[in-house]
């Protein structure tokens, strides 16, 4: 099952990883990184595809994708 | 089946590991990324050299893990140039804003293009003066409120946007120029298919190759990011429209013969 | 090697490739396009770069960039090109990267003329750009000297890391004089360049730039810079004496081209018993100071008399070195206009006829 971990301290919290992902299962979290921004989490890991789109889209290089078996390419990236 | 744990999306060789000074949701992030990715996918981070302008990028040369020089307002393509001339084995880029490239360094980027220079330049047009917080630039869109044409830009006092890859491929001189966007991922995957094959032509010696990269910038916008991705989609994508205009490979289009 | 006779503008070209300056960014200007033309055939020869830009601006820059690599480069221009290379130059100062830049002088402001000046001194020794930095500024009054202070420049700006100027006035760039070159020019031993940008392998990048936001970075820059200005003032005074002696009456400070006609004018005068020294300087920074309060000092010079190509401003720093021991005076033409010995001697014997008591002056 795919993961995606987001690094809370070079989240800005500028949610556009959020409206990206397909599954809607990343939401910003009410606490705050080092910078003092809410940072973006994930809500519910089990339904990640592993697509990347919210790794591709964050402009802060905060989101790192990883895949336990196998994962669905949507894409060449 | 193998079921070990793979990671297929992580922080490129060639980026540090810094936090970015950029605003929130500003895409100058994404097109370090792609820039860096482009470095790591052809090997050549330990031979590349980045010019940094000045402007909000002006802080490149922390983000990036290969050697780089910081130029004065404008003149990165000549220290380009300049560089690149003495070391043609080594991938030389400049990385620049609109008011860096299009206004103050017009003639830098005119005279690098039209002598051919092999290095590539990475034109990220936000269509206004970031750092400076949000004054009118050359790409500025008519009508568009900044902060020093506060009752929107008057055309027929400042003249008309510039449209730099279609000024730059009115050149004779073979080029590779492209103008790409990163506020969608969609968008974000044909502007990587383009910042990469702009470094692989300059790796074979090919051409002098400039990608622009349309790119938001909520704070001087006065937009929150989702909106500045909209403004970006309506308005400034009609204005500046994407797409190749110039490829060594693809002589039909404009070779600068009338 | 033989003498060969050669035009003062060529002579400087070929000197930079003896100094192993094989890389040459250049713009034309009168009086000095002569350098371009001739490097243009001169580079491919010896598998240098060679290239025209598209302003002084511009050239000045790519000069940062070429210099960024850790060879030696170079340029060549006149006033008017080296006021629009004096951003850049600011730039290489505070990057510490070196650079030689040769500003063949013609008369000023704006356009000007195109006739041979020294009116750029302040700009050259003063700082022409903005922030705390200073040129090592260099000022041959010969072809030969030219050569050998053009070798000598590439060495000084690797070994401070700093851009050098050598100042010659049209004269310099326009006369022909038999020069003689060494094989290769021969040089003190310099530090390798590990501050070079040659890609990062094996190490962290390198990043050349001036640019520190911390207040306290910045001052710092500007005390390792200050650190280095005052090693030249220690190691890289340059200056030469031209029959001084204890019968001189009057010291000249003369330098460059014009240096050379006060020669010939202490020379008419020595023939009508009348004893005059001339100090020239070579290195106009740093400046020669304290050797100028020396002679100045000394009891049997009366008066010190400046003369320049320009309106006094060599002038202001030989009047401050003096220190009001003796009264400085000046006398200069510019424009274009280049004062001959006939000048010069009718300026001194002036000046002694000023001192003579006045009962003794004979009426018409």
């Amino acid at each position: 099952m795919p993961g995606v971990t987001i690094d809370k301290n070079h989240c800005k919290g500028c949610e556009m990883c959020v409206k990206a992902c397909p599954q809607k299962i990343l939401a910003m979290s009410k606490q705050i990184g080092l910078k003092g921004y809410f940072y973006a989490e994930v809500v519910d890991s089990s339904r990640c595809i592993g697509c990347m789109i919210c790794a591709i889209t964050c402009p802060d290089v905060a989101i790192e994708v990883g895949v336990h078996g196998t994962s669905f390419a949507l894409f060449q990236y | 089946m193998d079921r070990s744990d793979k990671t297929i999306f992580a922080r490129p060789e060639a980026l540090t590991d810094t936090i970015t000074h950029y605003c929130p949701g500003c895409t100058h992030g994404i097109i370090h990324r792609l820039v860096a990715e482009a470095l790591d996918s052809l090997g050549v981070r330990e031979k590349a050299l980045g010019v940094a302008p000045v402007g909000c990028s002006v802080l490149a040369y922390n983000y990036f893990n290969c050697d780089f020089l910081e130029a004065p307002h404008g003149r990165a393509p000549a220290l380009a140039t300049g560089f690149k001339r003495l070391r043609p084995d080594m991938i030389v880029f400049t990385y620049q804003g609109d008011g860096d490239l299009a206004s103050i360094g017009m003639s830098e980027i005119i005279h690098s293009a039209n002598r051919g220079e092999k290095f590539t330049t990475i034109f990220v047009n936000n269509a206004v003066y970031g750092m400076t917080g949000g004054q009118m630039a050359p790409t500025t869109l008519a009508g568009q409120i900044t902060t020093t044409c506060p009752m929107g830009r008057n055309v027929e006092q400042t003249g008309q946007p510039i449209r730099m890859v279609e000024l730059l491929s009115s050149l004779v001189t073979p080029a590779y120029l492209e103008r790409v966007a990163v506020h969608t991922p969609r968008h974000i995957l044909q502007a990587k298919r383009a910042i990469t094959k702009a470094f692989k032509y300059q790796s074979e010696g090919r051409c002098f190759t400039l990608i622009e990269v349309l790119s938001t910038c909520p704070t001087n916008w006065g937009k929150t990011p989702e909106e500045s991705v909209k403004w970006l989609e309506e308005s400034l994508m009609s204005y500046y429209p994407l797409g190749c205009k110039k490829d060594p490979e693809k002589p039909e289009l404009n070779d600068g013969t009338v | 090697m033989a003498k060969i006779l050669m035009k003062g503008n060529e002579a400087i070209a070929e000197a930079a490739l003896k100094a192993g300056a094989t890389n040459y960014f250049c713009y034309p200007i009168t009086p000095q396009t002569e350098v371009a033309e001739y490097l243009s055939r001169r580079m491919p020869e010896v598998g240098g770069v060679f290239l025209q830009g598209e302003s002084e601006l511009a050239v000045a820059n790519m000069l940062f960039g070429a210099s960024s690599t850790g060879k030696r480069v170079f340029t060549t221009s006149s006033s008017p090109g080296i006021s629009l290379m004096q951003e850049a130059i600011s730039y290489m100062a505070g990057a510490q990267l070196p650079v030689v830049i040769v500003n063949i002088m013609r008369g000023g402001p704006g356009l000007g003329g195109i006739l041979p000046a020294q009116s750029d001194y302040f700009q050259a020794t003063k700082a022409g750009g903005h922030g705390d930095y200073r040129v090592l500024v260099l000022a041959p009054s010969t072809i030969q000297e030219a050569v050998d202070l053009m070798m000598l420049a590439f060495h000084l700006a690797d070994k401070y890391r700093n851009p050098v100027m050598m100042i010659g006035d049209g004269m310099i760039g326009q006369m022909m004089e038999p020069v003689e070159f060494p094989e290769k020019y021969k040089e003190p031993p310099l530090p390798p360049k590990t501050w070079a940008a040659t890609g990062a392998k094996g190490r962290k990048p390198i990043i050349i730039k001036s640019l520190y936001l911390d207040p306290n970075l910045l001052e710092d820059n500007a005390w390792t810079l200050h650190d280095k200005y005052e090693q030249m003032k220690k190691e890289e005074v340059r200056f030469e004496r031209y029959k001084v002696s204890a019968k001189n009456r009057i010291l000249l400070v003369a330098y460059g081209t014009m240096a050379r006609i006060c020669q010939t004018a202490i020379d008419e005068l020595e023939k009508k018993r009348i004893s005059v020294g001339l100090f020239r300087p070579i290195s106009l920074f740093p400046f020669p100071e304290k050797q100028i309060y020396q002679e100045a000092g000394k009891k049997n010079i009366g008066d010190v008399l400046v003369i320049e190509m320009s309106m006094a401003q060599m002038y202001e720093d030989v009047d401050r070195a003096v220190r009001g021991q003796k009264q400085v005076s000046f006398f200069g033409r510019t424009g274009g206009i280049v004062p001959s010995p006939e000048d010069v001697v009718e300026q001194i014997e002036k000046l002694i006829d000023k001192r003579k008591p006045k009962a003794k002056k004979k009426k018409a």
